[in-house]
């Protein structure tokens, strides 16, 4: 990796940062062309004729994301060019799927009228209007530090919310992480994990220099002292007890994740990493004894078929839509992925493994892969601390979720309940990613933004605690 | 901050590798394997675009497709579904297929060889594929008869006509509705399924030829014709104590009941049989020693190995014997000896078939789908485990079993039936079974009756039970 201050353009004197807007609209058509392509497809597949709906939706899309762009054009003009269309063929592609599976419940019973892909489309709607409002109004990253308790403390009743409601209002296939009022499903976790994420990087850019300190060093590793535990613990009980109060897995194995590499990246002390993934095996190992639902789960992974009949049904229905995809796959339509049960939000990962084969997925998991290394590159470039923390905490949050529930769905790890991000049906997923990444091309576009000419080379500026020197 | 930032960014991109050669394994490495798993549903779905074959019991389909409205063009419906639901097994979307469904599937899905041309011709005129049909050897109304004379208990029937194999009946219980596991609403599927799963005794489970069982006394059929291949005869006289220490042991083998068969301590081994004394026989298996007795159990079919009719079929055997005290329990049909009902129908009809064992087969034939016939079984001998003048002295022994022995309950009026009983002893109550075959002089019919943990006696559950399925099918034959 050379990606760092000595190859930046902006340190050539003279030369203006190429904004990349032209790019990023480029890219955004790409999007919204596979998205076309994959809904008619889909509809030519499945029902043998082109609807006019198509083109209400060809135009609804591109709207969509053109008004995404030009708000970007206008509001973080130097934001990094391969965010946004990662998200909108993440998003297009999942609209498609979802748009397929409701055929096929269609046609499993003509009598089905619950569509899924218009509601998913109104989610999207809304997730691009909470994009353009966080751009519009957040103007510099840097503020939200100052609401870092305020949001810590939001976080934290969002994600106790389901815990106390009664099972009626917040239950759905066993995990307590929803709220259910009025026909809408809302799951608050989505939005827990941001708020945290923003808090984490407040509090520990605050901390770090304490929590850095080393009381002793064993078998070469610098040991943090004792009484510096505590943040790392409690962090620790706050998963336990999502997993306890709510039969999360998922959210406790998510928050907790983010955490311990944060604070690694934060202190630069990789005892934290050990640090933490004793506390999680200790735990993980704690669960595996006294919770029935955590047994089941990991006796289901460890072998789906001989559970067929009970909690191994989904991840062997899963694991036969991607073998028998192979290669290529079925091609959109052409296969079965109604036959996994809740095709459309956690195992969508399958159905796109499915009818768009072994390519198809890999395609995606690298998509995935792209916005995540932007992220994590922003956040090597942009030069206050509180940005480069966060920027890497909502990356590594994205990263670390896909692996969760991709490697659930496909065997890899325990099935967890989380969505995938973006691709998933779930209007709260949906939208709290979006704001997920709205901040982060705030913060790429602050990272990006030449220094101010009037500086001098050497600014003697106080925000010391950044790594990035000027040459 | 900066070098920690880069080692996640790496971190990430590892697991992200983990994740894609992960997706690797499955989706190339065991592609096949998954898509071949019969619980795999999926290819099967691509076939439900096609006009599947019909299962045909005597001119009528048991097993159909027809066309739907729906996404899948056919649905599998099974007319007369819990009486033949053993035989035809099912279906499913969700749960693969089952018994003929499975086992001549090739022929029903139109994926045979021998369908190849008229798939080509197919192909030219633009017409879909369809299947072929297989034709039964069930006689619909001794399976009728069966099922409904098994109402109420668990057990199987197996009907077989003596001289050629074929298969008559094949009956068991409890039973299903496969119609309801081949529809082509999933989660009804599903439910259905957790339902059958529930039931105490799975009716999934076609027990004529899915499971193997203790014969008890049926056994001793195999074991007078091991006696008799030696020189014996139905009026040798051999010890019938009324009670037998097992060699070796201080174990006493008693009689049914604890009653002694003769008061002399000896009787002829037809009497033996017709009484069905435990010592007698336990004494016999012993003085034959234990090759003669496997031999001939083998020679029957109890090898060991499953079969195939082409349903598939569990294994029968006498199981592992150490010494003579287990010789003694294993020739009146218990310790390790086990077989299915079609095996004990077997035994009754090589005895029948002047000692010639014939191949059991349930495909009469395979039809094309413009009812051209591509293929028609031909009876095979398995081999003959006795000769003509022992299955003639078997059949006079058999038939006093039925006109003053143990299996008095299977008179048939104007026929003569001859048969052995059996009453198994095991983990629950007593297994009851039957045996046998009609008329004695000229068999058309070979019948074995299992009710599994009856309770009573092999001639009290079982004979009544083969009695209603001889004269069903005699009188169909106009006899």
């Amino acid at each position: 990796m050379t990606v760092g201050p000595t190859t930046d353009p902006r340190a050539a004197a003279g030369v203006t940062t190429p904004k990349r807007r032209g790019t990023e609209l480029a890219l955004l058509g790409f999007a919204v062309l596979i998205t076309l392509t994959a809904q008619a497809i889909v509809d030519l597949t499945l029902t043998g004729s082109l609807t006019t709906e198509l083109a209400t939706f060809g135009v609804w899309i591109s709207a969509l994301w053109l008004v995404a762009h030009l708000v970007v054009r206008r509001f973080a003009p130097y934001a990094d060019p391969l965010l946004l269309p990662c998200v909108a063929l993440l998003v297009g592609l999942g609209l498609a799927v979802i748009h397929r599976l409701d055929l096929a419940d269609r046609q499993i019973d003509a009598t089905a009228t619950r569509e899924d892909a218009p509601v998913q489309l109104v989610w999207a709607t809304l997730g691009v209007a909470l994009f353009v409002a966080v751009l519009v109004l957040l103007r510099d990253h840097r503020l939200l530090s100052r609401f870092a308790y305020t949001l810590a403390l939001v976080g934290l009743v969002l994600l106790a919310i389901p815990a106390v409601l009664p099972a009626s209002l917040s239950e759905v296939n066993g995990a307590k992480i929803w709220i259910r009022v009025a026909g809408f499903s809302i799951q608050p976790g989505e939005f827990a994990k941001i708020c945290l994420v923003v808090f984490f990087a407040a509090y520990l850019v605050d901390k770090r220099d304490v929590l850095a300190l080393a009381s002793r060093r064993v078998m070469g590793l610098e040991l943090p002292r004792g009484r510096d535990l505590g943040p790392v613990l409690v962090a620790w009980m706050l998963s336990i007890l999502v997993l306890v109060f709510e039969r999360d897995l998922g959210s406790s194995l998510l928050l907790f994740g983010i955490f311990v590499v944060m604070l690694y990246i934060a202190t630069e002390r990789a005892s934290w990493l050990l640090i933490g993934l004793a506390l999680f095996a200790g735990g993980a190992f704690i669960a595996y004894q006294v919770f029935g639902h955590v047994q089941q789960r990991v006796d289901a992974w460890l072998d789906p078929f001989a559970y067929y009949d009970g909690s191994g049904f989904q991840v062997a229905q899963s694991l036969f839509g991607l073998g028998t995809g192979g290669l290529f796959g079925a091609g959109l339509g052409g296969g079965r992925p109604d036959q996994v049960p809740i095709a459309k939000s956690d195992f969508i990962a399958s159905a796109v493994g499915e009818e768009l084969g072994l390519f198809g997925l890999v395609a995606v998991i690298i998509v995935y892969l792209v916005l995540v290394e932007r992220g994590l590159r922003t956040s090597l470039i942009v030069r206050d601390a509180f940005g480069k923390l966060l920027a890497a905490g909502l990356a590594f949050a994205v990263a670390w979720q896909v692996f969760v529930v991709l490697g659930g769905v496909t065997g890899l790890l325990p099935l967890t309940g989380l969505t995938t991000p973006f691709l998933a049906y779930g209007g709260s997923s949906l939208v709290a990613n979006f704001v997920l990444v709205a901040v982060l091309v705030r913060i790429s576009d602050a990272a990006r933004r030449p220094a101010p000419a009037a500086a001098p080379p050497k600014p003697a500026l106080g925000d010391a605690p950044t790594e990035v020197v000027q040459p | 901050m900066n070098a920690p930032l880069r080692r996640v960014a790496i971190s990430v991109l590892v697991l992200f590798t983990l994740l894609i050669v992960n997706v690797n394994v499955i989706q190339v490495v065991r592609s096949d394997e998954l898509r071949e798993d019969t619980r795999n549903t999926r290819v099967l779905a691509e076939e439900y675009d096609r006009e599947r074959g019909s299962i045909v019991v005597e001119g009528s389909e048991v097993a159909l497709s027809v066309p739907t409205d729906g996404r899948l063009t056919y649905l599998r419906q099974y007319p007369e579904g819990p009486v033949y639901a053993g035989v035809t097994g099912y279906y499913s979307l969700v749960y693969g297929n089952e018994q003929t469904e499975r086992a001549a599937d090739e022929v029903l899905s139109g994926n045979d060889p021998r369908l190849l041309v008229r798939r080509l011709a197919d192909l030219f005129t633009g017409r879909d594929p369809s299947g072929g049909d297989v034709v039964l050897t069930l006689d619909a109304e001794v399976q009728q008869t069966a099922m409904a004379a098994l109402e109420g208990v668990t057990g199987a029937v197996v009907a077989l006509d003596p001289s050629t194999g074929a298969v008559l009946g094949l009956a068991s219980t409890p039973t299903y509705d496969p119609g309801l596991l081949s529809s082509h609403d999933p989660q009804a599927i599903r439910d259905y399924w957790a339902e059958l799963n529930e039931a105490e005794r799975d009716p999934r489970l076609n027990r004529a030829i899915g499971d193997n069982y203790p014969p008890g006394s049926v056994f001793k059929v195999v074991v007078s014709a091991a006696a008799l291949a030696e020189g014996y005869t139905p009026d040798s006289v051999i010890p019938a104590p009324q009670t037998l220490t097992l060699p070796g042991t201080s174990t006493e083998l008693e009689n049914f009941g604890g009653s002694a068969c003769s008061s002399s301590g000896e009787q002829s081994l037809i009497d033996a049989l017709t009484i069905s004394c435990n010592t007698a026989f336990a004494q016999l298996g012993i003085d034959l020693g234990e090759d003669r007795v496997r031999e001939m159990a083998e020679a029957f079919g109890m090898d060991g190995d499953g079969r195939e009719i082409p349903l598939a079929v569990a294994p029968s055997s006498i199981g592992d014997i150490e010494g003579d005290a287990q010789l003694g329990v294993s020739s009146i049909g218990q310790q390790d000896v086990r077989m299915t009902p079609l095996q004990a129908a077997m035994i009754a009809s090589a005895v029948a078939n002047d000692g010639t064992l014939m191949e059991p087969y349930l495909v009469d034939q395979v039809r094309a789908p413009d009812l051209s016939v591509i293929d028609q079984t031909d009876p095979e001998e398995l081999g003959e485990p006795v000769t003509p003048e022992v299955a003639d002295q078997l059949t006079e022994m058999m038939v006093s079993v039925v006109t003053e022995g143990s299996g008095r309950r299977a008179q048939v009026p104007g026929v003569q039936v001859a048969g052995k009983t059996g009453t198994a002893e095991n983990a629950g109550p007593d297994h009851n079974w039957f045996i046998g075959f009609a008329p004695a002089d000229d068999p058309q019919i070979a019948v074995a009756v299992f009710v599994a943990n009856g309770g009573g006696t092999g001639g009290d559950t079982s004979a009544p039970i083969a009695r209603q399925v001889i004269s069903t099918y005699l009188e169909g034959q106009g006899g």
